[in-house]
């Protein structure tokens, strides 16, 4: 249902209603952030001098580099969660009971682990001098886990006839998954798979509890360790990381938006879900939602053609 | 087996710390969320337009950032002296409501069609049709992605912790920096997180059988 189903198109008094609505809205919360400027303004925050704090090439240099972080530590564990996740999902599919078992225990297991946790147990048991690696591997394990699941619902959408006609042909079972399962998976996935990979980038800011100098990390550090008129400059700088954060992670959304229109245009293949739909419920769990998420015109699930 | 039964009552603060700022957030949350999709769906386009832009700000934005601004940036605009507990279910909340308001719109967007227009038909007003109607019948679809997004909340209450809110991740690094192993206490956190999230997603169960109904 689109949503003007839901309202009649407006005569005069609704339109006068509607008007009100929208100065009375809109005015509603322009005082509340004209309050807070105010406030924060009162209390100094808005200071030239709290932003002149960029301006000096040790901050710069400071930003460069734990931009730096994080694309490292976003590159390892976006690679180690794809290739984590397309063996578990193998590995849940297969036929032998003792290693679907595993898997499925495995997945289960750290996906109702808060990633944080699994990230210090990672830093604290093996990896205390490295912490890069620390959280890459954490974020791995956690993120893989979810794109294995991704990776099933995928390749479980795939329509029976093609695994069917694969084996007919006399392929090994290897062969039928490499070459007919899971190439149609991933095209049919890969909305899904980068709105994951763009949580996988949300979620190296964890990295500040196991002292990784990410962005979030050197956003603290500059923040309690610079004093501009006897304030720290908490506004000034959340604001500036915030904008980089939130322009990395529309650059990956843009892309996988991107990526879901272009293949809607293309008909073959099974359908390619609402990757902003599904991006809600993968957050959370991935195989639960996409198993329940069928149909509806906003987010079509996986549909069986 | 010792880290447990040596710090069993932090063990137990921790546990409740983790349930109690999980249920207040979800509140949040869900009530925020319930109202932006409203916002995002109402014929007003100012509301629209701030539905739109809260949703994509907040799921953009990771949730540590979101700390920092509520423990750093909110008290000084309103009521400084908030506990932690309150500004950290207040950032838990407020990121969650965004992943909510998805749920709830998807979940508008699935009922079927003649619904709204019969509504409409009758003379309801929009708020009429969204309350009375709608909404009601949304629920049983947005049943199950709701379930996810509080179990995801659940997991997401860990970064609470590391702000000095009491509950199972502030436990773990407790204990580990009193030089118990790893290993014991990972798998105590994991089995407390396990009991909340499957209660959870059993509430959840009940209720979707609850609501069911045969077509």
């Amino acid at each position: 249902m689109s949503a003007s189903v839901l309202y009649d198109a407006p005569g005069p008094k609704a339109r006068v209603r509607n008007r009100i609505y929208a100065v009375a809205g809109t005015v509603a919360i322009v005082a509340l952030l004209a309050v807070s400027v105010l406030r924060l303004s009162d209390k100094g925050h808005l200071d030239p001098a709290m932003w002149d704090i960029f301006n000096y090439a040790g901050i710069r240099q400071n930003i460069a580099d734990a931009l730096l972080a994080t694309l490292k530590a976003f590159g390892l564990a976006a690679v180690g969660s794809l290739v984590l996740g397309v063996a578990l999902a193998v590995a849940r599919l297969s036929d032998k009971a003792p290693v679907r078992v595993l898997a499925t225990g495995f997945i289960e297991l750290f996906r109702s682990i808060p990633l944080l946790i699994t990230i210090y147990a990672v830093w604290v048991a093996f990896l205390t001098d490295y912490s890069l690696w620390a959280l890459a591997i954490g974020l791995s394990i956690y993120n893989g886990c979810v794109q294995a699941e991704v990776l099933r619902a995928g390749v479980n959408a795939v329509p029976k006839g093609q695994r069917e006609a694969a084996y007919a042909l006399g392929m090994t079972k290897t062969q039928v998954m490499t070459t007919v399962l899971m190439p149609q998976a991933v095209r049919a996935m890969l909305p899904t798979i980068i709105s994951q990979l763009v949580v996988t980038l949300k979620d190296t800011s964890l990295g500040f509890v196991i002292l990784y100098p990410e962005l979030l990390y050197s956003a603290r550090l500059i923040a309690s360790n610079t004093q501009v008129n006897g304030q720290y400059p908490y506004v000034s700088t959340i604001v500036v990381f915030g904008a980089i954060y939130i322009a990395l992670c529309l650059a990956l959304s843009a892309l996988a938006t991107w990526i879901e229109k272009r293949g809607r245009r293309a008909k073959t293949g099974i359908a390619v879900p609402d990757a902003a739909a599904k991006e809600i419920v993968l957050i959370a769990d991935a195989g639960q939602a996409l198993g329940n998420n069928t149909g509806g015109p906003d987010g079509p699930g996986i549909t069986k053609n | 087996m010792n880290v447990l039964l040596d710090h069993f009552p932090e063990f137990r603060d921790g546990f409740i710390g983790t349930v109690s700022i999980t249920a207040v957030s979800s509140v949040i949350a869900l009530v925020l969320g319930v109202l932006v999709a409203g916002f995002r769906v109402s014929p007003v386009p100012p509301l629209r337009f701030f539905g739109t832009l809260w949703v994509n700000l907040l799921r953009n934005t990771p949730l540590t950032l979101l700390f920092l601004v509520s423990f750093f940036v909110v008290p000084e605009i309103f009521f400084p002296g908030m506990s932690p507990f309150v500004l950290g279910a207040l950032a838990l909340g407020f990121y969650t409501s965004a992943f909510v308001a998805e749920a709830v719109r998807s979940g508008i967007s699935t009922v079927p069609l003649g619904q709204a227009e019969a509504a409409r038909s009758l003379g309801m007003t929009f708020s009429q049709t969204l309350r009375m109607i709608v909404l009601p019948q949304a629920t049983r679809t947005v049943l199950p992605p709701l379930s996810s997004i509080f179990i995801a909340l659940t997991k997401n209450s860990a970064i609470a912790g590391a702000f000095s809110v009491t509950e199972l991740f502030g436990w773990t690094t407790l204990m580990s920096e009193q030089g118990y192993a790893i290993g014991p206490i990972f798998v105590w956190v994991a089995a407390a997180y396990l009991v909340v999230t499957f209660s959870i997603s059993g509430i959840f169960r009940v209720l979707e059988r609850r609501m069911e109904v045969a077509r």
